[in-house]
C-alpha cells in the first residue's frame, strides 16, 4: 500500500499557514471542555502537549510510568536546542536549518515537517525564555549560542550542560500549573500496557498500576503517544534504564504501523563499556566537540601514554578526513570514523574499543576558568564514572553508543498514525529526522510537536468525533484487560531459569554486534536468527519472581523486554530490506570508496513502515514515497 | 570486591520494616552501587528469595529517582554525587554497607527502598512556575538578563528533585528544595511578577505536607547531589517576608 502523508499543496514556506487556516477545523472554547486526551509519556514532547492542551481548554490526562513527570528521560538531555534566530549574525535563517536537517537526515525525511519545524524552532526558544528557563547568555545579557555538528552556525541555545532538564522542568511546570487549574490529571507509576481502539479509533489505554499492580481503563476521545525511542533494544545505551518500546509497539500490534525502525542514531561521545553488569552508557555532550580534537595513534596497538605520543604520531582522523567540519561532522559519520580506526585495532584503552577526544589545545586557548564554565560538569561526571580528572589529564576517552532512534510509529503531517485519533510525538514518530538527527533537534522537534503542533492538528480530528462517546466499561476494555492478564499469568508462570536482565543482555549484544553501526545481509540475517532464539528461550527459561497483583519490577522489566524482542525483529527486517546505505543506517555492502554511505534514491527514497500481521507473521511493508520539490538530492559531503 | 550487606527490607506502606543482611560478591571496583544492587538481585532471584525493590532510571545522575541512604547518608558519603553515580571504588573491600531508603516525615515508603517523593509535585503545582501560555511569548531577547542573575537563577535550577535535603534534614524540611525553585524563578525577570504568590502558596503547600522548618544544620546542602547552596533557603527566607505584607492573591 502507499501511504498518504497527506502534505498540503502550497509553496513550502506557505503550507503550514494554509494548513491552519484551510486544512484544520477549530473547535470553539466552550467545547474545548467536552474533550478529554490521553497524553502518555510526559518528556519534552507529552509534558508540553499536556500543558498546551490544557491551556486551551481540553481534559487531559498524563501518565508515566516514573514516579513524577519530571523524570522522564528527556531530562537527560545535555547539549541544547536549535533555532533559527540568527542572533550571531551569521547568515542562518529557517531556510538553511531546514536544509541543515534534511541534508543531515542524509534525505529520508519528510520535506514539509522539516520545514514546519524550522518555522517553529524560534517560538520554542521564545516560550521558554518566558517560561523563565536560565539560557546562557552573554555578558550583555542576550542568548548565548554555540555549534552543534553538522551545521556552520552558532544556533544551538543551551542551558551550562543541562539544557534538557532546564527545558523539560519549564514544561513539567507548565504542566503542574494546568494540574492545579483541574485540567490536567498525572497519573504517575502507570505503565501503559495495551492501546484500546473501539471502531478501529484509538480511544483509550489500559495501564498497569506498578504499585498496586492492578489493570486500569482509561478511555478518553483521542490518544496522544509520546513514549520516546528504542535504544534500550541494544541494552546499553544512553537511554533511562526503563525508557522502552513497549507503548509504540503495543499500538503496533493494534494496527499502527512502524515507520523506518532501521534508523538508529549512534552517539559518538560517550563514556566507553567497561563491564558485563554495566547498565547504561553515559554520554558526553556534543558541545565537547566544539573544543575537543578526536585522535588514535597512527601505529595499532600503541600502548604508550598519550602524553608520550608525540603528534607526529597521532592521527586526528575527523579533521583529516572531513577538514571543513573537522570535529563537527555529524554524529552518524563521526560515529563509523571512531569505529573503522578501532577495528583497525588503533583503539585506546583497556578494551581498546575508544578514541582521544584531547581538550589540550582548548585548555591553552580558554584556559581553566572558561572551559570550567563550559564544560565543568561534564568533566565532574566524567570523574565520578571513570576516576580520571579531565583538567589533569586534558582529554578523555570516548566511544560511539546508542542515543536516538529516528524511527518510529508512522504518521501524517498532522502527527496522526494510520489509527485515527492515535497521534505520535517527539521521538515516538519518525517524521522529522530521517536516517540521521542532528545534535540538538531532538529537543527541538520535541517541544515543537508538544506546544505548537498537536494543539493544531488534534482539533481537525476532534471537531468530527463527538465527545464522551465511549467510557472504561466498554467490552473493548474488558477484552483487552483478559488478554493483558492472560498474557501476565504466561509470563510469571514460566519460571525457568534466566532473568529478565541476562535476557535483555543476549538480545542487545546481537542488535549491536549485527544491527548496531554496520550493517550487512549477513550480519543481519544472523541477528534475525539470534533474536529468534532470545524470543524462544524467552518463552520457555525466564523467571520471574513474584506475582502480578503487587509492585513487581521483574514482571515489568520482563514485559518490557517482550516488546524489545518482537521489536528487535521488525528492526532488523527494515535494516535487511533497506538495501542501500543512508544516515545511521550503514549496509557494508554500500559504500563509497572513501567508506561513505552511499544511496540508492532511485530504489529507496521512502518511508518503510510496517505492519503487524500476527504473532509469528512476517510484517507487511507499506510505503510513502518522498517528494523533494525544494532541495536537490545530493550525496552529503562534510569535507 | 565483596560486601556485606544490611538492606532495608518493608513489604509495603503499613507493613514492619527490618534490615536483612545479604553477600554482594564478585563486585568490579567500576561498578556503581546500583549496578552492586542489580548483580545481587539476580543472585537473590536464582536463590529464591525476593529481589529488593529500588528505584533508578537515568542511571547518570539527573532524573533524581534514585536515593539510598547510604551509611546514613542520602546518597552515600562521596560529595556531589547521586546514588547511581556512586561507585564502588570508594568502599574498601569487604566491608559492611548499610542501605535504607530516604526517610522524611513527607516521604512514605512503598516498598524496601522506594518512598514516595509525589509532595514535590504538589509543592510545584502551588506555584512554582511562570504563568506564561503557548502561544503569548515575547521575542527572547526583548528583556536582557544580567548574566550574573542567570547564572545564580541556574545555579538554583540544577535541582533535580530527588529530596536527599529533605532525607538529612533533622526536621525533614523540604526548605532546600523550595527555596531553588523560588530563587530559580525570581532571579530571571520573567519570574518576578508572581514571585509574592508564588512563595506564600508553595510554603503553604510545604507546611501543609508535613515538612519542617530549617533550623541551620547545613546538613542538606553537605547531601545535596548538585551542591545546591543554603543561601537559597535565606533568599526563600527573604522572598517570604517579602510576600507577608501583599494580599495572599496579589501577583
Amino acid at each position: 500500500m502507499i501511504l498518504d502523508g497527506k502534505v498540503p499543496a502550497g509553496p513550502l514556506a506557505e503550507k503550514w499557514d494554509r494548513h491552519k487556516f484551510k486544512g484544520l477545523k477549530l473547535i470553539n472554547p466552550a467545547n474545548k471542555r467536552k474533550y478529554r486526551i490521553i497524553v502518555v509519556g510526559t518528556g519534552l514532547a507529552g509534558a508540553s502537549a499536556a500543558a498546551s492542551l490544557a491551556e486551551l481548554g481540553y481534559y487531559v490526562d498524563a501518565f508515566c510510568y516514573q514516579e513524577s513527570p519530571r523524570r522522564a528521560h528527556s531530562i537527560g538531555a545535555q547539549g541544547g536546542i536549535n533555532a533559527a534566530k540568527n542572533y550571531q549574525n551569521d547568515g542562518d535563517s529557517v531556510y538553511r536549518l531546514f536544509y541543515d536537517t534534511i541534508k543531515g537526515g542524509d534525505f529520508r525525511s519528510r520535506e514539509a515537517n522539516v520545514y514546519r519545524l524550522a518555522m517553529i524552532s524560534n517560538a520554542i526558544i521564545d516560550l521558554c525564555v518566558a517560561q523563565g528557563i536560565p539560557f546562557t547568555r552573554e555578558y550583555g545579557g542576550l542568548l548565548a549560542n554555540r555549534s552543534f555538528g553538522g551545521a556552520q552556525v552558532s544556533r544551538t541555545f543551551y542551558c551550562r550542560g543541562q539544557t534538557g532538564q532546564q527545558l523539560l522542568l519549564g514544561a513539567y511546570q507548565a504542566m503542574q500549573r494546568q494540574v492545579r487549574e483541574g485540567r490536567v490529571a498525572v497519573y504517575g507509576r502507570r505503565e501503559m500496557v495495551d492501546l484500546v481502539l473501539i471502531d478501529g479509533e484509538a480511544k483509550g489505554i489500559l495501564a498497569r498500576n506498578l504499585v498496586s499492580g492492578e489493570l486500569e481503563a482509561y478511555a478518553a476521545d483521542a490518544v496522544v503517544l509520546a513514549t520516546g525511542g528504542y535504544s534500550t533494544v541494544f541494552n546499553l545505551s544512553t537511554n533511562a534504564v526503563g525508557s522502552n518500546v513497549g507503548a509504540a509497539m503495543r499500538a503496533f500490534r493494534k494496527g499502527a504501523y512502524f515507520a523506518n525502525p532501521c534508523f538508529t542514531q549512534i552517539h559518538p561521545t560517550c563514556i566507553p563499556f567497561s563491564g558485563y553488569y554495566q547498565s547504561k552508557l553515559t554520554l558526553m555532550s556534543e558541545s565537547l566537540r566544539n573544543d575537543g580534537r578526536v585522535w588514535v595513534p597512527k601505529q595499532k596497538d600503541d600502548s604508550r601514554d598519550p602524553n608520550d605520543i608525540p603528534e607526529s604520531d597521532r592521527d586526528y582522523f575527523l579533521e583529516r578526513k572531513y577538514p571543513s567540519f573537522g570535529n563537527l561532522a555529524p554524529r552518524d559519520i563521526a560515529s563509523r570514523a571512531a569505529k573503522e580506526v578501532c577495528d583497525e585495532g588503533r583503539g585506546v584503552g583497556p578494551t581498546k574499543y575508544a578514541v582521544y577526544l584531547d581538550f589540550e589545545e582548548a585548555f591553552n586557548r580558554l584556559g581553566s576558568r572558561t572551559m570550567d564554565e563550559r564544560y565543568g560538569n561534564l568533566f565532574e561526571m566524567y570523574r565520578q564514572i571513570t576516576d580520571e580528572d579531565v583538567f589533569t589529564e586534558k582529554r578523555m576517552r570516548i566511544y560511539p553508543s546508542p542515543h536516538y532512534t529516528m524511527g518510529g510509529l508512522w504518521v501524517d503531517y498532522n502527527l496522526q498514525s494510520n489509527i485515527s485519533g492515535l497521534f505520535v510525538l517527539g521521538e515516538a514518530n519518525f517524521s522529522d529526522h530521517g536516517a540521521n538527527r542532528l545534535g540538538a533537534s531532538a529537543l527541538m522537534q520535541g517541544l515543537a510537536d508538544g506546544y505548537f503542533i498537536i494543539p493544531y492538528t488534534i482539533a481537525n480530528y476532534l471537531a468530527e468525533t463527538t465527545p464522551g462517546k465511549v467510557d472504561a466499561s466498554h467490552q473493548e476494555f474488558t477484552r483487552s484487560r483478559q488478554e493483558i492478564e492472560e498474557r501476565n499469568r504466561k509470563l510469571l508462570s514460566i519460571q525457568g531459569g534466566k532473568t529478565a536482565h541476562e535476557l535483555r543482555i543476549e538480545l542487545g549484544n546481537t542488535m549491536w554486534e549485527n544491527v548496531g553501526m554496520a550493517r550487512s545481509r549477513e550480519t543481519l540475517s544472523q541477528a534475525l536468527e539470534d533474536i529468534a532464539a532470545v524470543r524462544e528461550e524467552f518463552w520457555s527459561n525466564l523467571r520471574v519472581p513474584g506475582g502480578a497483583d503487587t509492585l513487581n519490577q521483574q514482571l515489568e522489566q520482563a514485559w518490557r523486554l517482550a516488546e524489545s524482542i518482537d521489536f528487535a525483529e521488525v528492526m532488523a527486517r527494515d535494516a535487511l530490506h533497506r538495501d542501500e546505505s543512508c544516515g545511521g543506517h550503514f549496509r557494508i555492502e554500500h559504500q563509497t570508496e572513501e567508506g561513505e554511505a552511499k544511496r540508492n534514491d532511485a530504489e529507496y527514497a521512502y518511508v518503510a513502515a510496517w505492519e503487524f500481521k500476527g504473532d509469528g507473521q512476517i510484517p507487511e511493508m507499506h510505503t510513502e514515497p518522498l517528494e523533494f520539490e525544494e532541495v536537490a538530492l545530493t550525496t552529503r559531503s562534510y569535507k | 570486591m565483596e560486601f556485606t550487606l544490611r538492606v532495608w527490607r518493608q513489604a509495603g506502606p503499613t507493613a514492619q520494616g527490618r534490615l536483612e543482611t545479604y553477600r554482594a560478591t564478585d563486585i568490579d571496583s567500576d561498578m556503581s552501587i546500583l549496578e552492586m544492587l542489580d548483580k545481587v538481585n539476580l543472585d537473590l532471584i536464582k536463590e529464591g528469595i525476593e529481589p529488593i525493590a529500588f528505584e533508578s532510571d537515568c542511571r547518570e545522575g539527573i532524573c533524581g529517582m534514585c536515593g539510598l541512604a547510604i551509611d546514613g547518608v542520602p546518597h552515600g558519603k562521596e560529595k556531589g554525587t547521586t546514588t547511581c553515580e556512586l561507585r564502588m571504588r570508594h568502599f574498601t573491600d569487604g566491608q559492611t554497607i548499610t542501605i535504607e531508603p530516604f526517610r522524611a516525615g513527607c516521604f512514605p515508603v512503598i516498598k524496601d527502598l522506594i518512598v514516595d517523593r509525589t509532595v514535590m509535585d504538589r509543592i510545584i503545582q502551588a506555584g512554582g512556575y511562570v504563568s506564561v501560555r503557548s502561544g503569548s511569548q515575547p521575542d527572547a531577547n526583548t528583556i536582557p538578563v544580567a548574566k550574573k542573575d542567570q547564572e545564580e537563577s541556574m545555579d538554583a535550577a540544577e535541582c533535580i528533585g530527588c529530596g536527599a535535603c529533605a532525607a538529612a534534614c533533622p526536621n525533614g524540611s523540604l526548605m532546600l528544595f523550595v527555596g531553588s525553585k523560588v530563587s530559580h524563578l525570581v532571579k530571571m525577570p520573567q519570574g518576578q511578577l508572581e514571585a509574592a504568590r508564588r512563595v506564600k502558596n508553595m510554603t503553604r503547600v510545604m507546611r501543609q505536607e508535613g515538612s519542617g522548618n530549617c533550623s541551620n544544620h547545613y546538613e542538606c546542602q553537605a547531601v545535596c547531589p548538585k551542591e545546591i547552596d543554603v543561601k537559597f533557603i535565606a533568599r526563600l527566607n527573604r522572598e517570604f517576608l517579602k510576600a507577608l505584607p501583599k494580599e495572599a492573591d496579589e501577583g
